[in-house]
């Protein structure tokens, strides 16, 4: 027992304040997406990315986006930069569609939503045919490091008793039907997060007919989390923001 | 290295006390598949293990097969699952296999299919997932139950199943990184170096020795992060949660040491064809020894709390065994095997850079229990950061990369290392303009599943999630 204390003195307080401004140095963040700077048919970025997240000069799909970096790498004009910014979860699949440096990030639920779920959220996680990534970033947020309980948001063993689900993963057509059924379970009004580039458009995987290429389609979803997988402060983020516990819609990029 | 082409007796003889790393297949003339096996040896009797586990001694026996052939699974219980998945990508049946079933069902519907039962007015039947309570991949435990006492437990796995095996091999360079990376997505450096080390091997090109040493420290931070996760995990599961909660931070420290290198605290991004993509300069190359120092005087003291629990050691011991036979004849591989007895570790049988001199010590227990697993990963870690920090502190100097080449047509390769759960296999082989034509990854998860299912007989079902964790396997290793 007094092993026990001496340990927890000796192990300190390890809970972080407050979401940090920039992720570790090689970490990448938000991108800033410049398409002005791009020259007349260059398509650099466009051959090296795994995904086809990027239309030259056009768009820069956040949500198909694995964070590779090779894009930027490639590019001769320094039209896409990551930044160290974790903050990058958006509302609508549409926002996720960068056509300049400019990303609207998450608003807050309308006030109704907030009166029930601000104070207390709880989610049921359903993983549908990723690669246990994101799981294991979102399982570090319950860490003493991220606590995420203190923010009144808990994951739940039952879809009963949840407010709205987590989702990882492409949604493999062997999982379809289990999330569709789990997301029946849950007692409207309900939300949805989608987490990790797989659960917004399938990720690696989404030209791969063994899955459904994300949830868009099957689900209606609330908040979109890109990364792959997103960093643990990625995913509070966003949270947060969805409970109007974080503001400042609008990125200006540093 | 080829495959030797023999008689299916004589094949099948070839595989005695031998482990099967993989069973595979490859398209062979009219119809007919070539079934190719990648055996290494099998474990050194315990009263030879002093000098256990000698390099070396890869095997690949090939045999003809159509339409059907004699079962391997009854003489070589290792086969059996192999079996299966070879039945369900070629069509060619196992005459004899004793439960022949799908196990990915890529035609749909996992959960429609007969699962063994237990006959009996007592025996009742649990049935378990795809979805579960916790933050936790999907897939179906379906558990024969007299009372509290398991029978028999079957897994069903496939929920995670998309597709990748058989895309990797058409895949472009880049999207081949994003797959293997995403093989298992807690294993990233594991199979992302097991598939470079493939595609150098068939290029025949030779790796700079920090390229090899900052590959060594890449994939002992994975193994260290995904252990200490895994004791705090486990100290959770039977309710001590000074560890639990020490060792789930710690676990992200572990990971940040990563990210520190690479950006990414899963690895991604880090090992790339023809060697390392981030270089650890000397000041990160100390700021992640001091890092680690600390962390480990942490990790030190929280699993130290662990072992001196009576009533975490009471919950621990007998719980979920398998034997040294069992583990044997099922070819249970990493951790789980070494704590069932078997003194195999591809660090040691197939060493590479930094691993070659001097040969890596394999932690071994002996009973078999979840007791004996917590024991081996916990020696593990002490091995794996003691051999971090000798890297660290002596990184040979050097680039970390150098020029891939091209592959050469019709050549076959076969990479094995030990990631944190086991034994990782990788066999590519390209076509005839030199291009990637199969593509065969056997996480160590694949081997394992079944070794679960064998603990848990005899046991209380109240008694799972504990033996779960304590083989922590991964679902989309397996599903693919």
């Amino acid at each position: 027992m007094l092993k026990a204390l001496l340990a927890r003195l000796n192990q300190g307080h390890r809970t972080a304040v407050g979401i940090p401004e920039a992720l570790p140095d090689r970490t990448l963040g938000r991108p800033r997406f410049q398409p002005a700077r791009c020259a007349e048919g260059c398509s650099e970025c466009a051959r090296v990315c795994p995904t086809g997240a990027i239309e030259p000069g056009r768009t820069l799909d956040l949500g198909r986006c694995l964070f590779c970096g090779e894009c930027a790498r490639a590019c001769p004009h320094g039209a896409i930069r990551f930044t160290r910014s974790p903050g990058m979860a958006v509302r609508r699949r549409s926002d996720l569609v960068l056509a300049g440096p400019e990303l609207q990030l998450a608003e807050a639920l309308d006030e109704q939503a907030l009166r029930l779920f601000g104070r207390s959220l709880r989610l049921r996680q359903v993983s549908a045919g990723g690669c246990n990534a994101c799981e294991a970033d979102i399982n570090v947020l319950g860490t003493l490091t991220f606590d995420l309980a203190r923010f009144g948001i808990d994951f739940v063993a039952s879809p009963r008793h949840a407010d709205g689900l987590l989702v990882t993963g492409p949604v493999s057509q062997n999982m379809r039907e289990a999330l569709v059924k789990t997301w029946q379970a849950v007692p409207a009004p309900r939300l949805v997060v989608a987490v990790g580039a797989c659960a917004i458009a399938g990720g690696p995987y989404f030209d791969h007919q063994q899955t459904c290429g994300g949830i868009d389609g099957l689900l209606p979803v609330d908040l979109y989390v890109p990364g792959c997988p997103p960093n643990p402060w990625t995913i509070l983020d966003g949270l947060l923001r969805l409970l109007g516990a974080r503001s400042g819609t609008s990125t200006e990029h540093r | 290295m080829r495959p030797e082409i023999l008689s299916f007796p004589e094949f099948s003889k070839r595989l005695a006390g031998r482990h099967l790393a993989a069973l595979m297949g490859l398209p062979g003339r009219s119809g007919s598949v070539l079934m190719m096996a990648v055996t290494t040896p099998g474990a050194p009797e315990p009263d030879q293990e002093a000098s256990a586990c000698p390099p070396g001694g890869l095997q690949l026996p090939a045999t003809v097969v159509e339409g059907s052939y004699p079962s391997l699974t009854p003489k070589h219980p290792q086969a059996h699952w192999f079996e299966r998945e070879f039945f369900e990508q070629w069509g060619v049946r196992p005459e004899g296999h004793p439960w022949l079933k799908p196990v990915r069902f890529p035609q749909g519907h996992p959960g429609l299919t007969d699962f063994f039962q237990v006959g009996g007015e007592e025996i009742h039947e649990v049935a378990v997932g795809p979805v579960h309570a916790g933050v936790i991949e999907p897939g179906h435990f379906r558990f024969q139950c007299r009372g509290e006492e398991v029978l028999h437990l079957e897994i069903s796995l496939g929920y995670q199943h998309r597709g990748v095996e058989q895309a990797l091999s058409a895949a472009s360079p880049g999207r081949a990184m994003a797959y293997v990376e995403t093989l298992a997505g807690d294993t990233t450096v594991g199979h992302a170096l097991a598939w470079c080390r493939n595609l150098e091997a068939l290029a025949g090109v030779r790796l700079p020795a920090r390229a090899e040493a900052l590959r060594a420290v890449a994939l002992e931070l994975e193994r260290l992060a995904n252990h200490c996760g895994d004791l705090g995990a486990l100290a959770g599961d039977v309710g001590y949660l000074p560890t639990a909660s020490f060792c789930g931070r710690l676990r992200g420290d572990l990971l940040n040491l990563t990210a520190l290198a690479c950006g990414n605290r899963f690895g991604r991004g880090w090992v790339r064809p023809g060697g390392v993509a981030w270089d650890l300069e000397a000041v990160r190359a100390e700021q992640m020894r001091t890092r680690l120092g600390r962390i480990m005087r942490d990790v030190r003291q929280a699993l130290d709390l662990l072992g001196r629990s009576g009533s975490v050691q009471a919950r621990f011991e007998r719980t979920g065994i398998v034997t040294r036979q069992v583990a044997s004849d099922l070819g249970l591989v990493g951790p789980a095997a070494r704590a069932s007895g078997l003194a195999l570790d591809c660090r040691r049988q197939f060493p590479w850079g930094p691993y070659l001199q001097p040969a890596f010590p394999v932690c071994t227990a002996q009973v078999g229990d979840v007791a004996s697993r917590a024991q081996v990963r916990q020696e593990e870690i002490e091995v794996s950061a003691r051999f971090l920090d000798r890297l660290l502190a002596g990184l040979p100097e050097g680039p970390v990369r150098t020029e891939m080449k091209a592959l050469p047509p019709k050549a076959f390769s076969v990479s094995l290392l030990e990631g944190w759960r086991g034994q990782i296999c990788q066999v590519l082989a390209t076509d005839t303009e030199g291009n990637p034509l199969a593509c065969k990854v056997v996480d160590p998860s694949f081997h394992n599943w079944f070794g679960l299912a064998v603990a848990l007989r005899g046991q209380q079902i109240s008694d799972f999630p504990l033996c779960n964790k304590s083989f922590n396997l991964s679902y989309c290793g397996h599903d693919l």
